[in-house]
């Protein structure tokens, strides 16, 4: 996989580490590299690529992430492009374990897997709070302050909290 | 297959009927802004018309490549006239009460969540799989969201419960029209790009049958659905909602953001 001939190889890691810092504009407790959403980045005759991919299909905060990246690796020295990736779709799983945890540490309860699309009616899904870490809490809304959180309420320690929704 | 400027006439026009629906009903939805019944429902709304709205970038932006004419995806979304919107009937359907948009967007819903499981899992076209992804997972969260309003107001009060059952009856004979598809769709179908709409039905039957039953209504039965918006024909209200969407564009041409 290494290859230490390839001077490419070494500025695509640069790139790539300029990039993945990145924190997300909405989340900002998590990197795009944590949350999944940078996907690669590559260098394509001298100008760096970042492929990204949205969250959801209408996040708002996509064209943010897209400039905020770019001004990243522009400062890291390098030209850069942006490529939106639409295939295959992110998905929750792809936020990294330390990204899980950076969520629950900020607050926010982290995705819990497996959660979704077997049952598109009714689903059931115990979330623990990201403070007490109590199984007892309540969804007070599908939706909450992002397109990609619900509004949850622990109903041990009373602490209102945001889900980070599985997809 | 030969040569690079070969058009695809069918799919440029699947694809924007597609888009047309989820602009449409993107933009209802979004009406309710500021105005819906509590907090938790206006953000949920907002976030559901938002998912929407993304879609139907993403399509408007295919079918401008599709199409290879020098129309952006905001051409395609502001600067057409009534009549060639082909959108179904159902989305521009005025948002009445709470119960009339929450009826229309489980029927909606749950149409598209099938529509989109079949293209992410079957498609042949690239594209519509990688806008598939994300929309079938956001769609399940929609037919949810508004099936398990449906069976609160159908099993709630004697006020919710007639309310609900009103847009029922108001709304279900333009369900017919999601199965018929168009010409367009047809020839996709055909190309393994969409699914045959048809062949969504058992699957949508039997969600509106689930969730009728536990909000203890009835599905009525429709002696003259409503068609042709594939077509371009449309109520009277899909002309004051683009006079209310295209405003911007139509009084400063090319502005931008």
């Amino acid at each position: 996989m290494v290859n230490p001939a390839s001077a490419q190889s070494l500025d695509a890691a640069r790139a790539w580490a300029a990039a993945a810092g990145v924190p997300d504009p909405e989340v900002p407790c998590v990197t795009v590299a944590e949350l999944g959403i940078l996907r690669d980045v590559t260098i394509e005759d001298g100008v760096a690529v970042a492929h990204v991919t949205p969250t959801y299909s209408g996040c708002p905060a996509v064209l943010a992430i897209e400039l905020a990246i770019e001004a990243a690796l522009l400062e890291a020295g390098f030209e850069a492009r942006i490529e939106r990736v639409m295939s295959p779709a992110w998905t929750t799983d792809w936020i990294t374990p330390e990204g899980l945890e950076n969520l629950r540490a900020y607050g926010i309860a982290p995705p819990v897997k497996g959660s979704t699309s077997k049952m598109a009616l009714f689903g059931e899904t115990v979330v623990n709070c990201p403070r007490c870490g109590s199984a007892d809490t309540q969804k007070v809304s599908e939706f909450g302050s992002t397109a990609c959180k619900a509004h949850y309420t622990c109903k041990a320690c009373a602490e209102p909290f945001d889900y980070f929704k599985c997809i | 297959m030969t040569g690079t400027a070969i058009l695809h006439p069918p799919l440029f026009e699947a694809v924007l009927q597609l888009a047309d629906d989820h602009l449409i009903l993107g933009h209802r939805v979004s009406e309710w802004c500021g105005h819906a019944p509590m907090l938790e429902e206006d953000l949920g709304l907002a976030n559901m018309a938002l998912d929407l709205l993304g879609q139907s970038r993403a399509l408007y932006a295919y079918a401008a490549d599709i199409e290879d004419a020098g129309r952006s995806e905001d051409d395609l979304a502001f600067l057409r006239l009534e009549r060639q919107y082909q959108n179904c009937l159902l989305v521009e359907r005025p948002n009445g009460d709470f119960a009339h948009t929450i009826v229309r967007q489980l029927y909606f819903a749950a149409f598209m969540h099938p529509f989109w499981q079949w293209v992410s899992a079957n498609s042949a076209d690239e594209t519509l799989r990688g806008i598939a992804g994300k929309a079938e997972k956001e769609m399940a969260y929609h037919v949810r969201h508004a099936g398990e309003w449906v069976v609160r107001l159908g099993d709630g009060t004697e006020e919710s419960a007639a309310r609900v059952k009103a847009a029922v009856d108001a709304l279900h004979h333009y369900t017919d029209e999601l199965f018929q598809g168009s010409p367009a769709m047809t020839a996709c179908a055909e190309d393994g790009r969409l699914p045959d709409v048809a062949s969504l039905r058992p699957a949508w039957t039997a969600t509106i049958a689930d969730v009728f039953a536990q909000g203890l209504l009835e599905v009525p039965e429709v002696a003259h659905p409503q068609t042709g918006g594939r077509m371009g024909e449309h109520g009277e209200e899909l002309g004051h909602l683009l006079a209310e969407l295209q405003y911007m564009q139509r009084t400063y041409p090319n502005l931008q953001w």
